[in-house]
């Protein structure tokens, strides 16, 4: 039982890492309509970024590694972020506008491996450790309980909380303020929106730098857990499965799906792996998305596709 | 004012219908195949047969298969990789389990199992569409990158998880010089192609074209979902899978689960996407442009003089690739076909102003 729970306990706050990553594809396709391919990739340029900023930083400023490089090199990073947003509206967005779904998603992938490639050019191509000041040692909980209490890992449990502060702030932002508003009218229907003086290039430029700055927390706190590296980029394709299974177009949807693939993906390894020889964790979760696709389309929360001949 | 069909008068209905009916066109490809066929394994060097040649027909024939797929029934696929894996493994398995078994009829094999694969995994596409039938083909990927790494069947039981396809040979004839291989990957890219190009000229092909356009309005029509779309992914996965037995048999020789990772499902997308879709042709281009663009990027930085380490020259590589991608999607978004027709139409009035 104590087991069971740890393994919950795990898998939910994976879940709910995933979650934010999936944040990030939902965030561009409700705004833009393009499915952001390249969301893995601004992970990894992110928190190589980020990673780089923060050693440069003190050196070019005379001082000390800590807290303060940290903070500038993650304003820095966020910048760094807004440039690449706009610079992507401006050279590819603005001349695919009304591309097929197959085009956008290409572009994006174009600009996936440009950022690939562009990353580690500029930053360099090693392992970089982000040291936030997240304390990495497991704590035990409800010792009362169980025997010795379950083992919770304290990185987890405050990137979850990370994750969950960072969904509050996005929901402000979109329910009260007037760029949130903006945002979500482009969601409902760009022409609608544009016809009534809502800049959309502009609001797709601000999208995107959301969706950089998703990225970036999200880079920052994987980077700390697993290092700067290229398998960064592949976090993505874990969160495509609770993209699909909360609907692409649902904030609430990702989390829900989030959780729910982090405790299935986890829950199957420990319990079904072993009979299968071990190893399902890569691809249980797109066969729990697709069994939930078969049963409803358009993912648990996502808009209803009505097809009109 | 020469490619014009001027004087060109048909006579009877399978004139009319024929693959190239302007005289020229015919012309040109007996040029091209006889080109193919004779001299070119006459005077080409190894190193170009082996860098260039058989991969350039072997994704050729991959994009075909997955243009069938995508470009002429609409359904998006990003589990390529898988259906390339499950031919190459099955016609590796059946090449070594069966005594005596011949090359083509391995490879046939080996088509014929990714066909029930790419079926069995084409199901979802009769439930779910667009970008969430992309994200489920993904499960096809992965699961099958698993099967390879993980079930000790799939490989023979071989201990480091890598298989090699032994000496290759036909009737009597020993495939192993390049040039041998580079016939043995262009004739059958020549019969698969045909077989494809008649197909997507049917109504089968019409069929699928209807589902990509409107599937609905297809429905209403009287065409049945179920056969169209499962028969696209039937013909794509039989024709990529032959393209993945001969990955692994020809090109690699021996090759390991991460030879058909989810990276070569992308690249095949590029390929007919900047080939373009719902084109013959189009996998063609897609699959030459795909193979020559690396090989254009490490040497002319070498003959501008300009020193690249490798790690970055990769690294401009992906860039240069994806930056490519972009402008070819912003540029000419149907493709290097499309190119390649309009200077065909271009070319019936030259050198004459109208």
């Amino acid at each position: 039982m104590a087991f069971f729970l740890e393994t919950l306990f795990g898998g939910l706050m994976v879940g709910m890492l995933y979650a934010l990553v999936a944040l990030g594809f939902v965030l561009i396709f409700k705004a833009s309509g393009v499915f952001n391919f390249a969301q893995g990739a601004m992970v990894l340029f992110s928190a190589l970024a980020m990673a780089r900023f923060s050693e440069w930083i003190p050196q070019w400023l005379g001082m000390a590694p800590g807290m303060l490089g940290n903070l500038l090199a993650i304003i820095v990073a966020l910048a760094l972020m807004v440039v690449v947003a706009w610079l992507i509206e401006r050279l590819a967005l603005r001349h695919l506008v009304n591309q097929e779904p197959i085009t956008l998603l290409m572009a994006t992938l174009g600009i996936a491996y440009l950022l690939d490639g562009l990353g580690p050019l500029i930053f360099g191509s090693q392992v970089y450790s982000i040291d936030v000041g997240m304390p990495k040692d497991p704590i035990f909980i409800l010792d009362g309980m169980f025997e010795g209490g379950l083992l919770v890992s304290q990185e987890d449990l405050y990137s979850a909380g990370i994750a969950a502060l960072l969904v509050v702030c996005l929901a402000l932002f979109f329910q009260k303020t007037k760029t949130g508003r903006a945002l979500r009218a482009v969601a409902d229907d760009h022409q609608a929106a544009q016809s009534i003086g809502i800049p959309l290039s502009r609001i797709w430029v601000i999208v995107w730098s959301v969706a950089g700055g998703v990225a970036l927390v999200v880079g920052i706190i994987w980077g700390s857990k697993l290092g700067v590296q290229f398998s960064l980029s592949l976090v993505a394709l874990k969160a495509l499965p609770v993209v699909i299974l909360g609907g692409l177009t649902s904030i609430p949807g990702a989390i829900v799906g989030g959780l729910i693939i982090g405790v299935g993906e986890k829950l199957s390894e420990v319990y079904i792996g072993p009979m299968v020889g071990g190893g399902i964790e890569t691809w249980f979760a797109y066969g729990l998305a697709l069994a939930f696709l078969l049963v409803r389309p358009q993912g648990l929360f996502g808009d209803k596709i009505i097809d009109r001949v | 004012m020469f490619y014009r069909e001027n004087g060109q008068f048909k006579t009877s209905y399978a004139a009319d219908q024929q693959i190239f009916p302007i005289a020229q066109d015919r012309i040109a490809i007996l040029v091209i195949l006889l080109l193919a066929f004779v001299v070119v394994p006459m005077s080409v060097s190894d190193y170009t047969f082996q860098a260039v040649l058989i991969p350039f027909l072997i994704m050729a024939l991959a994009a075909l298969g997955l243009n069938i797929l995508v470009g002429y029934c609409g359904q998006i696929s990003l589990g390529t990789g898988a259906f390339m894996a499950v031919g190459a493994y099955a016609a590796y398995n059946l090449q070594v389990r069966i005594e005596g078994m011949p090359l083509l009829l391995s490879l046939l094999g080996g088509g014929l199992c990714s066909m029930a694969f790419g079926v069995v995994f084409g199901l979802p596409s009769l439930r779910i569409r667009g970008l969430y039938l992309a994200v489920a083909t993904l499960a096809a990927q992965f699961f099958m990158d698993w099967l390879a790494s993980r079930a000790p069947w799939v490989t023979n039981n071989s201990s480091s998880g890598s298989v090699s396809a032994g000496q290759l040979s036909i009737g009597g004839w020993a495939i192993d010089t390049p040039a041998e291989k580079y016939l043995l990957c262009l004739g059958l890219l020549c019969v698969l192609g045909l077989l494809a190009k008649n197909l997507v000229r049917s109504a089968t092909g019409r069929n699928w074209m209807a589902m990509r356009d409107m599937d609905v309005a297809a429905s209403v029509i009287g065409i049945r979902p179920v056969y169209a779309k499962l028969s696209a992914f039937a013909v794509s996965s039989f024709i990529v899978g032959i393209a993945g037995a001969l990955w692994g048999f020809v090109h690699l020789g021996a090759w390991e689960p991460a030879a058909f990772s989810l990276d070569r499902s992308f690249q095949l997308l590029f390929m007919i996407i900047i080939g373009g879709l719902g084109s013959i042709m189009g996998s063609l281009f897609g699959a030459a442009f795909f193979v020559l663009l690396p090989l254009v990027l490490t040497h002319v930085p070498h003959w501008l003089g300009l020193p690249l380490s490798t790690a970055s020259a990769t690294y401009i590589e992906h860039m240069i690739f994806g930056a490519l991608i972009v402008f070819f999607l912003i540029v000419e978004p149907h493709g290097l076909a499309r190119l390649w027709s309009t200077a065909k139409q271009k070319l019936r009035l030259w050198p004459f102003p109208h």
